[in-house]
């Protein structure tokens, strides 16, 4: 075991990892921050991402050991100290960007590394860059809708709801 | 004017908020103190006898707190089949035992051997490892109609062949049948496989189970779409418990798509299991894992014949299909083939004889059972893609053909068992035209040939039967289990109202759209209503989600739940307001005396109820109510879609240009809901379509087993969409005159994507008249070169 120290949602955290303990693993069983899902084992489907030091990784890929000294950002971490939805998530709720709900912390976080890169990013910019989300529910219509519409853009001319 | 509350109201998603502030609750995410951990060591031969199991280096190793071997389970029971198919001399099926953990042979790549139970996953997995199994190998099953003949290796010894029924349904005669195909002015052939699919929702599988000795009582959390069919199985036909000592529970599932239907051997394992090592058992599949052990969808393999007179009108239809069932039976794998697929063979069309055979075949593959449209899809593809074959070898339009032959006037008959209640094909076939611009499409595909590029239109109909019903009807048909639903409509004294829906919602909405409907009702806000599911403990017998059931069958117990409800308090309303309960109306949460200024609020009825100091004494207190609703026929929803491609003539490469539904639901709850139920059956269907196989090599090897081998559509693959669901006729025998929507998208939508891209190759003067799905760069390059 290992003394793993790392700052989480703004948050100074720590705690002793195996060597092969994956960051996802820290987050969810050592740290009970279960937002952050796996969906598989090939770092293929994205529902893990998180943010490190500002950039979207796949946190099923990166040993928690790896993020030592870093600064962490998940789903648990996007809405206010209030719990009001930040931008992203209400542009999710407001277009119906989710249905079953278990990609979407991915989805979310990897929306708010686009954002940041790109404030105002075309349809296509968008289905793009989510190439590393998969989602099984929406066909990925209204998550995209979603983040269009996040960006500021108008979407109401994208197929009627 | 869209509604903004109510029946009609695109309401927004109250669940939403917890999914999006990483405050869902998985069954991962529950762990139970001092829990330990299972691994199962599966098979990686396809089939084979297993002549040792050593176990003794495994149960030394670290952590470790007991291996389970088949030996174990003997005397315990296999997991069961849901329903029994008849086939067509009047024999049943042959039904082959599925023990939990192999017993004697290994029959599919992920058979579970044996189990390591450890105080942490990688003290299991490493113990796993350690046991030693010998395999004789034996020569894999794989080809259907391979199997089929006599001689043919046996997957199960104690059956006669591995045909599990030949079945028939519709014209019995084959002189008949002869007779019409002979005397036809055109007969159209085609071959057809229907690619075998892996339903992948993003959550795998998960069970963790915990017994109490004190109580001698178990829970089970386990990632299902329907909690009480699981403990019913569980209890009644593997493990021989009292229902009444078992609590099933299913939180927040991400997503099913009818794989999270069945039961399965990890779910009974880890409540034996529980018991066995007296410590919670916990289980999570990889995603490699579920990939082995998921009930897959799909794999017929069909030859359709379309009979058609001298003015083009459908005279006769016959398909025979091969279905592959996989190596044991899943719980409700027999149902497809069947009764959920040659049902549907008379499409929205009046063919007055159909013949329908089909073999169910096992083979030495992971089982095969319902992924959204079970069956249905199956039927709409064949079917679309025959009349399309004919469209085009008659010179004649594609939807004029269909629309000559369409069904006008309900209630119809058809040959193959159904009696659809109502549906305007004509009408839906007008939207589709309209909202897809059909009338644009020629300057579309000049634009598109400007380009490069071969364009192509394709359109089908199609139709489903949903909200599979009524109990009796279906246990005529062989299903061992009743399709009603239940809820219970609980008013609490200040006026909310909790409702306990035997439906389990998991991505569909029901804790937003059902709420509508109970407000709608009363005439109160939607926030007063709170839908609770997926607890045995909390919630009436319920028979769960799947089918596109969930609104058109527990949605109309909970309606009339709701009524008694009303009744009740109209006569709470009655004795208040000194008048005759008839006189009561109830409007905008007010009770009225009709043709009088004297009301009394919801709120003080409910209280009333609760504190019954001025009450009627011929009534109960309390205001709480339970319904049963067992649906006098299925739900048909029907539509036509329309897609249009671009088809690289250079790689064969296929993009989606523009995807159009017009489907008539019936009536709508919440409209954004069911646009997002359409988006994600489509995706689905341009999934099998373009994309997705299951394959597996000659030696039954699974090929694709990880995302990186499975071509799962991503956002780049796919298009926005544009939905159009204003062609209504309302379902004629439930209360809310609802028809499901769950499907449709799926069902509907690869025989448009198909016969799209042959529009395409054929407009750019290559005759060819059928591509088999995923339709590949590679495939489609092959057939515009072949």
């Amino acid at each position: 075991m290992t003394q793993v120290s790392m700052t989480v949602n703004g948050k100074a955290v720590s705690g002793d990892v195996e060597g092969r303990t994956l960051l996802s693993s820290f987050l969810r069983d050592h740290l009970s921050l279960t937002g952050t899902h796996v969906g598989c084992d090939t770092a293929q489907c994205g529902a893990c991402v998180v943010h490190v030091n500002g950039e979207a990784i796949k946190s099923c890929n990166m040993l928690a050991l790896e993020a030592d000294g870093a600064d962490v950002g998940t789903i648990e971490g996007q809405a206010a100290e209030d719990g009001a939805l930040n931008v992203i998530q209400q542009a999710f709720q407001d277009h119906h960007g989710l249905q079953c709900g278990f990609c979407t912390p991915g989805m979310v976080m990897s929306a708010a590394a686009l954002l940041k890169e790109n404030p105002r990013p075309t349809e296509g910019e968008i289905r793009k860059y989510l190439e590393g989300n998969l989602c099984r529910c929406t066909g990925y219509h209204n998550i995209v809708k979603a983040i269009m519409a996040a960006s500021g853009q108008d979407v109401s001319s994208i197929a009627a709801e | 004017m869209p509604k903004d509350s109510g029946i009609g109201a695109s309401s927004k998603r109250r669940e939403d908020v917890r999914f999006l502030t990483g405050a869902g609750n998985y069954t991962d995410d529950i762990n139970v103190h001092g829990q330990a951990y299972v691994h199962f060591l599966r098979s990686d031969i396809a089939h084979g006898r297993i002549t040792n199991i050593d176990t003794s280096a495994a149960e030394g190793m670290p952590g470790v707190v007991k291996v389970f071997t088949g030996k174990d389970f003997e005397g315990v029971g296999g997991m069961p089949c849901g329903w029994e198919v008849t086939d067509r001399h009047g024999a049943p099926m042959q039904e082959p035992p599925h023990p939990i953990l192999a017993q004697g042979k290994v029959r599919h790549v992920g058979d579970p051997i044996a189990a390591v139970v450890a105080d942490s996953l990688e003290q299991a997995r490493d113990a796993a490892e350690a046991i030693e199994v010998d395999i004789e190998e034996l020569s894999a099953v794989l080809d259907m109609k391979a199997a089929a003949q006599e001689g043919a290796t046996l997957i199960h010894e104690d059956l006669k062949n591995n045909i599990c029924y030949d079945w028939h349904l519709g014209e019995e005669d084959n002189n008949k049948v002869n007779e019409v195909f002979a005397n036809a002015a055109h007969v159209t052939t085609l071959d057809l496989i229907n690619n075998r699919l892996v339903a992948n929702p993003m959550e795998p599988r998960v069970a963790v189970a915990e017994y109490s000795r004190g109580t001698d009582e178990y829970t089970l959390y386990t990632t299902s779409q329907n909690p009480h069919v699981i403990r019913l199985l569980m209890c009644a036909f593997v493990l021989g418990l009292p229902e009444h000592k078992v609590r099933v529970v299913a939180p927040d599932v991400g997503g099913g798509f009818g794989t999270k239907i069945f039961h399965y051997a990890e779910e009974a394992f880890c409540t034996f299991a529980a018991k066995a090592c007296n410590r919670p058992v916990k289980w999570t599949a990889s995603r490699s894992e579920a990939f082995m052990s998921d009930a897959q969808g799909r794999d017929h393999v069909s030859t359709i014949e379309l009979a058609l007179d001298a003015d083009n009108n459908f005279t006769g239809l016959r398909t025979n299909t091969y279905a592959n069932l996989g190596a044991y039976l899943s719980t409700f794998s027999s149902s497809v083939p069947t009764w959920l697929h040659g049902t549907l063979m008379a499409g929205n069309y009046k063919t007055p004889v159909i013949q329908v055979n089909v073999k169910a075949m096992f083979t030495n593959t992971v089982p095969v059972d319902a992924y959204r449209g079970a069956g249905r899809p199956e039927a709409t593809y064949q079917l679309e893609r025959v009349i399309d074959k004919a469209a085009r070898e008659l010179g004649v339009d594609p939807i004029a053909l269909r629309r000559q032959n369409f069904i006008t006037q309900f209630p119809y008959d058809t040959p193959v068992a159904l009696t659809y209640d109502t549906g305007d094909y004509n009408g839906t076939m007008d939207k589709l035209e309209a909202a897809a611009d059909l009338a644009g499409f020629a300057a579309r595909r000049a634009q598109s040939e400007a380009n490069g590029k071969l364009r192509g239109l394709g359109v089908n109909c199609y139709i489903e039967a949903c909200g599979i019903a009524p109990s009796n009807i279906v246990g005529m048909l062989g299903a061992r289990a009743g399709l009603y639903d239940a809820a219970t409509v609980r008013v609490n004294a200040t006026g909310s109202i909790s409702v306990m829906v035997g439906a389990h919602s998991h991505g569909q909405g029901h804790e937003t759209a059902f709420p509508q409907v109970v407000a709608d009702m009363i005439g109160i806000d939607e926030s007063m209503v709170e839908i609770v599911h997926g607890d045995t403990s909390k919630i009436p017998f319920g028979m769960g989600t799947y089918g596109s059931r969930s609104l058109a069958v527990c949605g109309s117990a909970m309606v009339k739940a709701t009524e008694k409800v009303i009744d009740k308090a109209k006569k709470i309303a009655a004795h208040l307001l000194e008048a005759s309960e008839t006189d009561i109306e109830l409007k905008d949460g007010q009770f009225s005396v009709a043709g009088t200024d004297k009301s009394v609020a919801w709120g003080d009825v409910t209280l009333t109820a609760y504190v019954p100091h001025n009450f009627p004494l011929e009534v109960e207190p309390g205001l709480e109510e339970t319904a049963f609703y067992d649906p006098a026929n299925f739900t048909f929803p029907a539509g036509a879609y329309a897609c249009e491609v671009e088809v690289d003539p250079e790689t064969g490469q296929v993009s989606i240009e523009k995807f159009t539904a017009a489907d008539d639901f019936g009536n709508i709850v919440n409209p954004m809901i069911v646009d997002g139920q359409v988006h994600g059956g489509i995706g689905q269907g341009i999934g099998q379509a373009l994309l997705e196989n299951c394959a597996y090599d000659e030696n039954g090897q699974l090929l694709s087993a990880s995302f990186m081998d499975y071509a799962m559509p991503r956002a780049d693959d796919l298009p926005f969409y544009a939905v159009d669901h204003s062609s209504q006729t309302p379902c004629t025998h439930n209360p809310l005159g609802v028809k499901g929507c769950g499907e449709a998208g799926a069902i509907g939508s690869p025989p448009a994507v198909v016969n799209a891209v042959l529009d395409a190759l054929n407009s750019g003067g290559r005759a060819v008249d059928h591509i088999d799905m995923p339709m590949s760069p590679s495939r489609v390059w092959t057939a515009m070169h072949g």
